[in-house]
């Protein structure tokens, strides 16, 4: 007997596919089992091949797999998407009385499930619900108690009223009595329940609760896929904390709203994905060099362009990482999985107001789409906390101001750090610029304050790599000659490989990176090892130059930022400086 | 707030580095005006300004205030207010800013209606970059950019304002000190978007919108007693009327809800616990 499965709905988009997925998910979830969740979409309201994909184990399960054991279809173009996945033995659920289905081939080797689906949904009440008929089937193969399904169909259906609720259950019920008295088949699944409780959510969920647990109280943002559930979820939950969400007219308003009331000393974030990054980037500048703590959050999404919008790509890291024009620091945080989502968006708005600069929280599609089981211990709220930085107390605003009472908002302290003050605050007054500014916040281009102002700005990530753990998440032997490096959310899928490739007698080390920038150092693990494998969701290997980029040391640097040309004597002679003392050269 | 606030407290000790005769000189001067004589103070006022030779007014002023980037002074605005609606927040930009590269806000700020004040120094030019058409620029304006005039129908911004669904649609002329300061005043006392648009006169770039012209030519509603603000229609023909320019509160709409009162935004919203809610675990049960 089985006891794990890989099930999944397909049909059209609009045939409520992801609300039967969900419910099916919810119904094990909450018998204890363990559930890692995919999507197969495509970018439009109706028609189109969708899919919602359960995997399920009283095990932890931390990825998608190649293998779908039953398959409701109720297209035949389901069955067809999916003709890799399925093997011997595999189940396929579907309505043959369905004109499109009559001509329905059920591969060799596999059961057909013929259900009238939609007659016994009649029966049951409407034949909306031929969804849940299909449900209650699944439970029979899969030898499921279908009580399980009646908690979560309470869920979905509850506030449309007990008869809603009870017609569903029954719907159910009559799918799974039909296929106990028509076929005489045995399945080879049977489903354990525990009494373990498990939430179920997305990375998008778990990043709008991450940042109510952090303080968050202002989002403003534009819908994009995959980033809108983070929206969605802070709308009508962020209100009860006394925050708003602002639906603004693109993503320039998005930030710039941020951007405000980030100043005004809110917790502020938006999330987008990469085209909303792109019109962003405009204003990021602006937001990290007037030192503003804010928090983007980029659920990656494939590019370039409109790219493929709902597939998967880690593409956006050089983006991160350099987008804008002239240099200015940002870090940059890439959840390695769904409960980290949660945590690491805590994390980034404590990280935005002890530097005071922008902090992107980097997820992508995978992981905003994957719903996925956790023990509620794995978010506890009593562990968060908030630090808020050099946020200024009333009483001491003088000893910030200047001989002439004027306070200084970028004043080049040894850390980096300089004194924030709200607005409402006596004495704290003060502008600032995305001109290049002096510690008084105003405009200037005098070559030395313009020196102070770099270095100043660059001074607190030297504080921050100091002061902060920029640690990685190891697995496996770590003696192994071979070491797979990669980040973000390929974690769970790695650590499933290296089961399979345990099996084959492969043993390998693996560090899950999450974070970009500042990151660990690695150059001591990749010298030490005879392999290297740097995992990711994209063409051109950008976390791999990140690394090799690490580990090369050979350059010597001469760089000039005063606003003012090299000139050739000086630049003669700081070459002779380097070649002297093989020292670094600032001009 | 305190009551004995002067004007002058608004001033910063930054020397303007406007043209001397510029128009923003007055405009800046009526916005510290009504800022003073509305009860607000440095250190409860929020100003946000875009770029352009307007952009610079965060400077010589003495506030909070941000200096944004181009054409996106209005959501910083509305950011500000939200999060914090005990400030006084005031948005200044030129016509470049406001009607051009930042028109898309603009629409969108009209429409959101968050209690905040709006005041564009219109000086139909692109002054900082040295004389190029602006998006008020009469059709046959001659500039390097527009030999030959643009060609092209300026954009009326009091009908955009109404168009969007305006509270508050005012215009006023930086040269008429005292009732460039009252209008801006209404504006700031208007419970809602408050929106002026300022004729500023550009007197290096600009020899055809002069002050002598705007003297000229300008009917203040104010001193008109028929001309009631209230009445959507009077202000419509006075908006769409091509032949005149007018100075005066022309239309307001005091029964529309402000976007802090239409959402219930009232608290602070830098004022959060030490480490999550209070009852954060609602949040993660609701995952069961």
């Amino acid at each position: 007997m089985h006891k794990d499965l890989n099930w999944a709905i397909g049909g059209e988009a609009g045939d409520g596919i992801d609300s039967t997925g969900k419910i099916f998910a919810q119904a094990l979830s909450r018998a204890g089992r363990h559930v890692f969740t995919s999507k197969d979409f495509a970018s439009r309201i109706r028609g189109g091949y969708t899919a919602y994909k359960v995997r399920t184990s009283v095990d932890r399960v931390e990825s998608v797999v190649d293998r779908l054991d039953i398959l409701i279809a109720l297209t035949q173009r389901t069955v067809d998407e999916n003709l890799d996945e399925l093997h011997e033995g595999s189940v396929i659920i579907y309505d043959g009385e369905r004109t499109t289905m009559q001509d329905l081939e059920i591969p060799e080797g596999m059961i057909g499930l013929d259900v009238p689906l939609k007659s016994l949904a009649e029966d049951a009440g409407g034949a909306i619900m031929r969804n849940v008929v299909a449900l209650g089937v699944a439970c029979e193969v899969a030898s499921f108690p279908i009580e399980n399904l009646d908690e979560s169909l309470e869920k979905r259906f509850g506030d449309k009223g007990t008869a809603i609720v009870d017609n569903n259950k029954e719907a159910a019920r009559l799918g799974q009595e039909y296929v106990e008295e028509t076929y005489d088949h045995a399945f080879e699944y049977e489903l354990e329940t525990t009494d373990n409780d498990y939430v179920l959510l997305n990375g998008d969920e778990a990043i709008g609760m991450g940042a109510l647990a952090a303080g968050c109280r202002f989002y403003a943002g534009y819908p994009i896929t995959p980033a809108t559930d983070v929206m969605e979820y802070l709308t009508g939950r962020i209100e009860r904390y006394g925050g708003s969400v602002i639906q603004a007219e693109d993503e320039l308003s998005a930030i710039n709203l941020a951007l405000g009331a980030a100043r005004a000393g809110a917790r502020a974030m938006t999330a987008t994905s990469g085209p909303g990054i792109d019109l962003m980037t405009e204003t990021f500048g602006l937001v990290a060099t007037t030192e503003t703590p804010l928090v983007i959050c980029d659920v990656m999404r494939s590019g370039p362009s409109t790219g493929m919008p709902t597939k998967q790509e880690q593409g956006d890291l050089n983006q991160l990482l350099y987008g804008g024009h002239g240099e200015v620091p940002r870090f940059v945080v890439a959840p390695t999985t769904v409960a980290e989502c949660f945590h690491k968006t805590i994390e980034a708005f404590n990280l935005a107001e002890k530097y005071q600069l922008p902090v992107y929280v980097t997820s992508d599609l995978s992981l905003a789409v994957t719903e996925q089981t956790f023990a509620p211990e794995e978010f506890d709220m009593d562990e968060v906390e908030i630090e808020r930085g050099n946020l200024v107390e009333p009483g001491d605003v003088e000893s910030w101001q200047n001989d002439q009472g004027q306070f200084q908002p970028h004043y080049p302290t040894e850390d980096g750090i300089s004194p924030r003050t709200l607005p409402g605050t006596a004495g704290g007054a003060h502008m600032t610029t995305g001109l290049e500014h002096d510690e008084l916040g105003r405009r200037t281009e005098d070559t030395d304050v313009r020196i102070d102002q770099v270095d100043k700005r660059s001074r607190k990530v030297e504080t921050a790599v100091e002061r902060e753990q920029w640690d990685y998440r190891e697995f496996g032997d770590a003696d192994s000659d071979v070491l797979l490096i990669s980040w973000g959310s390929n974690e769970g899928a790695i650590r499933e490989a290296m089961e399979f490739l345990d099996d084959d007698g492969v043993s390998v080390r693996f560090l899950s990176c999450s974070y970009m920038f500042p990151r660990a150092d690695l150059s001591e693990e990749i010298e030490s090892a005879e392999e290297v494998i740097v995992v990711e969701c994209n063409a051109g290997g950008q976390f791999a130059d990140l690394l090799e980029h690490d580990t090369l040391s050979r350059v010597d640097r001469i760089n000039k930022y005063n606003g003012v040309r090299f000139k050739a004597d000086e630049l003669a002679s700081e070459i002779k400086d380097v070649l002297a003392t093989g020292a670094e050269v600032t001009a | 707030m305190s009551s004995d606030v002067r004007f002058t407290d608004f001033k910063s000790d930054k020397q303007p580095t406007w043209c001397p005769g510029c128009g923003d000189f007055g405009t800046m001067n009526g916005m510290m005006k009504a800022l003073a004589e509305t009860g607000n103070d440095p250190d409860n006022t929020f100003i946000v300004a875009g770029i352009g030779c307007s952009g610079k007014i965060g400077t010589y002023m003495h506030s909070y205030a941000l200096h944004g980037v181009h054409g996106r002074a209005l959501p910083v605005g509305i950011g500000v207010k939200a999060a914090n609606p005990e400030l006084e927040v005031m948005v200044a930009g030129g016509d470049g800013d406001g009607y051009s590269i930042g028109v898309g806000h603009f629409i969108h700020a009209v429409r959101r209606n968050m209690d905040i004040t709006y005041v564009v120094m219109d000086n139909r030019i692109y002054g900082l970059t040295k004389g190029q058409f602006s998006p008020t620029s009469r059709e046959d304006f001659e500039t390097s950019t527009s030999p030959e005039g643009p060609k092209q129908a300026p954009v009326n911004p009091l009908a955009l304002a109404l168009a969007a669904g305006g509270t508050f649609i005012a215009q006023s002329f930086s040269s008429d000190a005292q009732r460039h300061a009252e209008i801006v005043k209404r504006a700031v006392e208007h419970d809602g978007f408050g929106f002026v648009n300022v004729y500023s006169p550009c007197v290096t770039f600009n020899d055809v919108d002069t002050y002598d012209y705007f003297r000229d030519s300008l009917v203040d509603l104010g001193e008109d007693e028929d001309h009631d603000p209230t009445d959507y229609d009077q202000a419509t023909e006075a908006i769409l009327d091509s032949d005149a320019e007018y100075q005066g509160v022309i239309y307001q709409d005091e029964e529309s809800a402000s976007y802090n009162e239409a959402h219930g935004l009232t608290e602070n919203m830098a004022d959060i616990p030490d480490g999550a809610p209070e009852d954060a675990m609602d949040l993660v049960r609701e995952f069961y």
